[in-house]
């Protein structure tokens, strides 16, 4: 067994007994301070966590929706100033845009 | 009253439905042969405004980003480019992240290929099975000298996507209706996107945890993938990675791998 396996044993030994803590830790608090406790975990060790939201989720082919929108004659249309794009900041300064056409 | 199955007539049928340059088909006619067009046109209609649809439901985040007209035109150039080839059509639009991140009017939004890639993943992790997450009594049992040989079985739900950008943050921000506030989209995230219970959760995975997990989710053993993720990022954290992972439910048993 080599020198650098032994450490990384070592290593993982205290990285899972590490890791339990903090999973195990949550579990004898409220249900309203482990959500508190595991929200801030979250933000600080493993980024930030979206729940999706969930009804109506389920993707097309769920519902029976008419289709009154006449999306196949379009062909050529116009660039129409909407959407979100422009409040997210690119590299280098610029921001998102879309191509007018 | 159920029509003949003609093969010969759906064949003669369905090749204009998506490309408006094509002849109405001659089998499509009135009352004694007058020609029937806008008819025609209804189910032309009725096949591109299904699927645009069927995308905008897949993906919402980048339909918000780019505003509805945009997203529809865009949507129409791909549905006409790659038809369906299954009857399902929450399946359909597998190929719609990499058609954005390609076309051509979007090219200032280089991050939109990844937000939809997070959305696909959402809903794939939406219809995964349903299976009960590794609990962490199931760790604690091993032997600390076994620890580097164990490997951990993925959850049907749990699946990676890698972005350059700040493509959670993104995707976070337009899957809500919440103002949009102003984001850098310039700081690498790769999302973790599990479903442990009900809800899909999708989790922005800290330096090198896309590796680590990636490894872990392939069968790779642990030493393994630890190894590989110190090697991608020296900022690589085992504890907080192993938390996390099995926190968001990634993960639904453990095993032994064969000996290093």
């Amino acid at each position: 067994m080599s020198a650098k396996h032994a450490i990384t044993t070592l290593a993982l030994a205290g990285a899972i007994s590490t890791a339990l803590a903090t999973l195990a830790a949550a579990a004898p608090l409220t249900k309203a301070e482990a959500e508190a406790a595991v929200a801030a975990k979250k933000e600080k060790c493993f980024g930030v966590a979206l729940k999706g939201q969930n009804d109506c989720a389920a993707g097309p082919g769920t519902t029976c929706q008419g289709t009154s929108t006449v999306d196949f004659q379009g062909n050529a249309w116009k660039f129409v100033q909407g959407g979100t794009c422009t409040s997210i900041d690119l590299p280098g300064g610029k921001k998102g845009s879309l191509k007018p056409v | 009253m159920q029509p003949e199955a003609d093969p010969g007539f759906a064949a003669a049928f369905a090749p204009g439905l998506l490309d408006p340059a094509r002849e109405v088909p001659s089998a499509v006619a009135g009352l004694n042969g007058k020609p029937a067009g806008r008819r025609y046109d209804v189910y032309r209609n009725n096949v591109t405004v299904s699927l645009v649809d069927a995308l905008a439901a897949i993906y919402p985040a980048v339909q918000r980003i780019t505003g509805t007209d945009f997203f529809r035109a865009m949507a129409r150039v791909h549905v006409r480019s790659t038809p369906p080839t299954s009857p399902l059509l929450f399946d359909y639009g597998r190929n719609f992240p990499d058609f954005v991140e390609t076309y051509q009017h979007a090219r200032d939004l280089p991050w939109l290929g990844d937000v939809a890639r997070i959305e696909r993943a959402w809903l794939d992790a939406y219809h995964a099975a349903d299976a009960p997450p590794l609990s962490p009594a199931q760790l604690s049992a091993i032997a600390p000298d076994q620890l580097s040989h164990l490997v951990f079985l993925p959850h049907p739900a749990a699946q990676i996507v890698l972005s350059q950008y700040s493509a959670v943050t993104i995707f976070a921000a337009n899957r809500d209706s919440a103002p949009a506030a102003r984001i850098d989209a310039s700081a690498p995230e790769d999302a973790l996107i599990t479903r442990p219970g009900f809800d899909v959760a999708v989790r922005h995975l800290p330096p090198g945890g896309a590796v680590f997990a990636a490894y872990l989710m392939c069968g790779q053993t642990l030493g393994a993938a630890a190894a590989n993720a110190f090697f991608a990022s020296a900022e690589f954290d085992i504890a907080a990675n192993i938390a996390g992972l099995i926190d968001a439910g990634a993960f639904t048993s453990i095993a032994f791998g064969d000996a290093e």
